[in-house]
């Protein structure tokens, strides 16, 4: 080193930083920028490195609601061995016929809902989904004979708080209720959220959907609707919990209604779908 | 351990614990106490952010221009806990999605950044550390406490193991609804607090005012 008093700039870009108070303003937008390049690489290194495995619960635990409504789920069981008796199709909702138009294993309906090529705004909403997916995925389980057992379709609409997304599970006439399960909601705690309840989800079974004349005739309610065979075609709403009964008689009113999958179920029993 | 770090964990657990005696971190102690196993896991992932969030900006206090010390702090709490809830996404699948929202709001929570402004701006990152840590464990004592009041008596269960046999599910045990509401934990928590005070009484604040004695009163 020379002389002690020398005034020039300390020599380095290291160096020159540190001389700098710590609050000059070159000083503070470097830091600024300097850090948020090393968080965002963190944090986006983060993301791009656990998608796929995140990817794979997702599938997972839809598959696992698929069973779950068609009575194949047991604890233990391999889910993706015990997925592949279904048959994943599309299903055009305002044709009522099977499409080709995307792969139905890859398809998102969720997202296609959203996606304004791929959906329709509804006006007559009872849902209150305000956009439907214009393709719908449902799974059909074949018996051994390669006869329709079982059709699971996908359901979802408005409760109190939150969107319900479920699988509604019918038999092979399209008509007879198989089962109906939500796996997506955030109602309330012990109120809304009993429509987990294995009480009440256990009133879906051997309901009928249609009425003699056609009309959807399942509904959610407190009491039996007057000219309704209570044993068939009512279900009990949940104590406490009157608006989420009444978004899920709205929601799978609309989805087996003409808006959602009635022409569907009609051409699979004419054998046109 | 040595004694002082011994004490940097226990103290915020009863002596200067951040919910009841600071009374930080209410807002998400309301929202998921109403089942002991997302209490838990919102209790881990509390513990795990404020330990890294104060050792990390401890190590960069020297480095932190005052002007723009919270956003900092902010962004590095953000990133952190961007990365719990990848994580728990990638990893505990089921509890993330009961979890949904909750786990964002950990930056929101005020024990994370008081702990970072009042603690790691001015120590070492190693206590520092320890201290968020401590913090964390006296967040997840009340957690779990208000947990299992309000899951027991709310739905009859602990960890969803059916200790109470409820009406619904054709036992006894007609269970309060109100536990399982979000107000609730507010109850639960201020007889927590009243019952802290009465066991330690150094904890009640010094009046700051006093009632005048009414004269001539019969």
């Amino acid at each position: 080193m020379p002389n002690a008093e020398n005034t020039t700039a300390p020599k380095g870009l290291w160096a020159r930083f540190n001389a700098m108070p710590l609050d000059s303003a070159p000083r503070t937008i470097t830091v600024a920028v300097v850090l948020c390049l090393v968080c965002s690489m963190i944090v986006s290194g983060a993301a791009v490195m656990l998608k796929p495995q995140q990817e794979i619960n997702k599938t997972l635990d839809k598959k696992t609601n698929i069973l779950k409504v068609a009575g194949l789920y047991t604890d233990g069981v391999d889910v993706e061995k015990a997925f592949g008796s279904f048959e994943p199709r599309l299903v055009d909702v305002a044709t009522g016929k099977f499409s080709t138009a995307a792969d139905p294993v890859t398809y998102d309906q969720q997202a296609a809902a959203k996606d304004p090529a791929q959906s329709i705004a509804l006006v007559n909403d009872p849902a209150s989904i305000k956009r439907q997916a214009k393709l719908a995925s449902v799974y059909l389980l074949r018996d051994d004979a390669g006869q329709i057992e079982r059709i699971i379709l996908p359901i979802h609409g408005y409760g109190l708080w939150s969107t319900l997304y479920g699988f509604i599970a019918l038999n092979a006439d399209g008509n007879e209720i198989y089962g109906l399960r939500f796996y997506s909601h955030a109602e309330t705690p012990g109120l809304g959220a009993e429509v987990d309840n294995p009480k009440w989800m256990a009133q879906w079974p051997g309901k009928l959907v249609y009425g003699d004349d056609g009309a959807v005739d399942i509904g959610v309610s407190k009491a039996v609707p007057a000219g309704i065979d209570g044993s068939k075609y009512h279900i009990d709403a949940i104590a406490g919990a009157t608006l989420t009964s009444r978004g899920v008689d709205n929601l799978v009113k609309f989805w087996m209604g003409e808006q959602g999958f009635k022409t569907f179920l009609d051409n699979l029993k004419k054998g046109e779908a | 351990m040595a004694g002082k770090d011994f004490s940097m964990l226990k103290d915020p657990l009863v002596d200067n614990n951040p919910i009841t005696l600071q009374v930080l971190g209410i807002c998400s102690a309301l929202a998921v106490t109403s089942s002991l196993k997302v209490a838990l896991v919102m209790a881990i992932a509390v513990t795990l952010v404020t330990a890294f969030s104060n050792f990390f900006i401890s190590l960069l206090r020297n480095q932190i221009p005052s002007s723009i010390r919270i956003i900092v702090q902010m962004v590095i709490i953000a990133s952190l806990v961007i990365l719990v809830d990848q994580i728990l996404k990638a990893f505990l699948y089921e509890i993330s999605k009961t979890l949904s929202v909750f786990v964002g709001l950990i930056i929101t929570n005020c024990i994370v950044m008081g702990r970072a402004e009042a603690y790691a701006m001015k120590n070492p990152p190693i206590p520092s550390f320890l201290d968020g840590i401590g913090n964390g464990l006296g967040y997840s004592l009340i957690l779990l406490l208000v947990g299992v009041v309000r899951e027991l008596f709310g739905a009859g269960s602990l960890f969803g193991v059916q200790i109470l046999e409820t009406v619904n599910n054709g036992g006894w045990y007609v269970p309060n609804g109100l536990l399982l509401l979000p107000p609730s934990a507010f109850f639960v928590i201020g007889l927590l607090i009243w019952g802290f005070r009465t066991w330690k009484p150094a904890q009640v604040e010094k009046r700051e005012y006093k009632i005048m004695e009414s004269e001539g009163a019969h």
